[in-house]
């Protein structure tokens, strides 16, 4: 059965592609589909309940909720897709090249990576971005660094196995560089399982996003992203908790359907289950 | 176990235990010395970034100096190492009070809210693998999946926001701030339930897909077959046979819960403004308070290695083959 096939077959997975496809379009066509300015204040419409009006109500400075919730996907997005694809790119690079060197350069890798991979991902985010400071590129940059070591580790697997195979041999016999073999040889043979790692990464990319924004050290306001916005509606939580509920709902339908998606592309590739 | 085998067996859960214990140095030191420079690193080096923006040229150099920053840096890096070594961890700047005692006081309160969590993901989470793989594609296995996914798609802030909803601002009935009189046993565990329960959900779905993955690998091995054909019943067969062995991995699988647990209850000590660790470290990354946030990391840290080192000699105990290794 083919990829396709199998990952159709599966209801939870199909769920997840809609979910997901949704919330991509929300974020394309943001512009558009936000019925208001996200930044237009009203200080007469301050706190509004739903109505015809404001579909979702106002905030503490009368912006439109609906039209910053919609307009939030696209950073939230960004950010997950960003740091999912900066990890898995540059953490299966190092990662392939140091293990296929071998030597000391992989024993140190290792243990670095050991090292990094015991300590939970929020924390070493905000220690990078101590360093580097506030702001959507910088927390982009941060998750993705702080995904790193997990990619690198992916990447050992396969390299290992393929690192003495004939062609590869061949290759370098014939005089090809390391890089080189990594990127021609070993590299597309991980195409699959890492495609399927980065969109369950990218579901935590924007959990982590939006708990960093949550924090105060993500996205700064006005820019709405999920996480700024939930943060700004705990603090009316006692009279009006729609306004951190509502930003929090469409977060969790993100999350879902990239959960959803994986799962299934995972089970899809799995050769164990595809002869069913 | 005869006794020459035995002595041999402690021998080698000996070397293992103290190759392990070694192994801490190195990552110790590598940890110290990334949040060493990391700290340097700070936009404008951290003089710059306690005093602002608009600080002048002097005070900048007074305070440099101040901090010890003025020195070359192999020299600050050995200073730092020895200040650690005696035990110094430097003073707030934000309220001039010592590190140490700062993080001993917060202590407790973390420590609480990570055995509270700890014990709600094990007991809700250790059913609940048990009856999704025990009673595939039954209502159980359903209801269990679902709830299972809804703990590893929520963000732990947005969980205890939605516990504060329902159970402090609706039901009234545990309180939304802070960490509980000390002393008064009622007051800390009201105040603790609801953050170790917003983690501790989080967790127990982590903890049900290993118990159910692992126990349905253990189903379809030999062994089980065996009991069933010896004529056991079913449920000495799950429970004696089965869980024991599937349980082993859940164990291992300890340590990487601690550091999910760990990240989780900095953010929800936020939320519920519970003074422990979590808000010290938070509140001194916005303050910019550049002693508390170096200490304060390197503490954090190295309560995640000696967790990972327990966790790690406790699974050798269980699981002998690992000190063969």
């Amino acid at each position: 059965m083919s990829f396709s096939r199998a990952l159709f077959r599966n209801k939870t997975s199909v769920v997840g592609l809609v979910l997901t496809l949704l919330v991509i379009g929300t974020a394309v066509f943001s512009p558009i589909l936000a019925p208001r300015d996200p930044r237009e204040q009203s200080i007469r419409d301050k706190n509004l309940p739903p109505s015809r009006t404001y579909l979702l109500g106002t905030d503490r400075f009368g912006r439109d909720v609906l039209s910053r919730i919609i307009v939030a996907s696209r950073a939230s997005l960004a950010v997950g897709f960003g740091a999912a694809l900066f990890g898995a790119v540059v953490g299966t690079v190092l990662g392939a090249v140091a293990t296929f060197v071998g030597g000391r350069t992989e024993a140190l890798m290792i243990k670095v990576i050991d090292v990094l991979m015991s300590f939970p991902t929020l924390l070493l985010c905000l220690l990078v971005l101590i360093v580097l400071g506030s702001g959507l590129s910088k927390v982009l940059l941060a998750i993705g660094i702080a995904f790193l070591p997990r990619f690198a580790r992916i990447s050992r697997g396969p390299t290992l196995t393929l690192r003495n195979i004939e062609y590869v041999e061949a290759a370098r016999a014939m005089g090809a560089g390391n890089l080189r073999i990594v990127l021609r040889h070993i590299l597309p043979n991980i195409v699959g399982p890492i495609a399927v790692m980065m969109v369950l990464w990218m579901a935590s990319a924007i959990r982590i996003e939006a708990t960093l924004s949550f924090l105060g050290f993500g996205v700064q306001p006005p820019s709405p992203t999920w996480g700024n916005m939930i943060q700004d509606g705990f603090r009316t939580i006692t009279y009006a908790p729609r306004l951190a509920l509502f930003p929090g709902i469409a977060l969790f339908v993100a999350v879902l359907g990239l959960n959803l998606l994986g799962d299934g592309m995972r089970d899809a590739l799995d050769p164990k289950l595809r002869g069913k | 176990m005869p006794a020459a085998l035995e002595r041999r067996a402690l021998t080698k859960m000996f070397a293992y235990c103290v190759r392990r214990v070694l192994s801490v140095i190195p990552i110790v030191l590598i940890v110290v010395t990334i949040v060493f420079f990391a700290m340097r690193m700070m936009p404008g080096g951290p003089a710059m970034a306690l005093l602002g923006d608009y600080a002048s040229a002097e005070a900048v150099a007074e305070m440099q100096r101040k901090l010890g920053l003025d020195k070359p840096i192999h020299q600050q890096y050995f200073d730092f190492l020895r200040q650690i070594s005696r035990g110094n961890l430097g003073v707030s700047i934000f309220n001039a009070k010592p590190v140490a005692s700062e993080l001993a006081r917060a202590f407790p309160y973390t420590a609480t809210l990570c055995l509270g969590t700890l014990l709600i993901g094990l007991l809700l989470g250790v059913p609940i693998g048990f009856l999704t793989a025990t009673h595939r594609n039954s209502l159980w296995d359903y209801v269990g999946r679902v709830v299972s996914l809804f703990g590893l798609t929520i963000p732990e802030f947005y969980l205890a926001i939605l516990l504060i909803i329902l159970f402090s601002l609706k039901l009234r009935w545990f309180p939304m701030i802070g960490g509980g009189e000390p002393g008064n046993l009622p007051s800390l565990l009201q105040h603790l339930f609801l953050p170790a329960l917003t983690v501790g959900i989080v967790m127990s779905a982590f903890v049900a897909r290993t118990v159910r993955a692992s126990l349905l690998e253990i189903l379809s091995a030999d062994y089980i077959n065996t009991a069933r054909a010896k004529g056991l019943r079913e449920r000495v067969v799950l429970v004696k046979h089965a869980m024991r062995n599937a349980l082993v991995p859940t164990i291992a699988f300890v340590g990487v819960y601690m550091t999910l647990l760990l990240g989780g209850a900095v953010v929800v000590e936020v939320v519920f403004s519970r003074a422990g660790w979590g808000r010290i470290l938070i509140n001194a990354m916005k303050q910019r308070d550049y002693p508390v946030l170096q200490s304060g990391l390197m503490v954090f840290a190295g309560i995640v290695v000696v967790v990972n080192l327990a966790v790690d000699l406790l699974y050798a105990y269980i699981d002998p083959r690992v000190r063969y290794s």
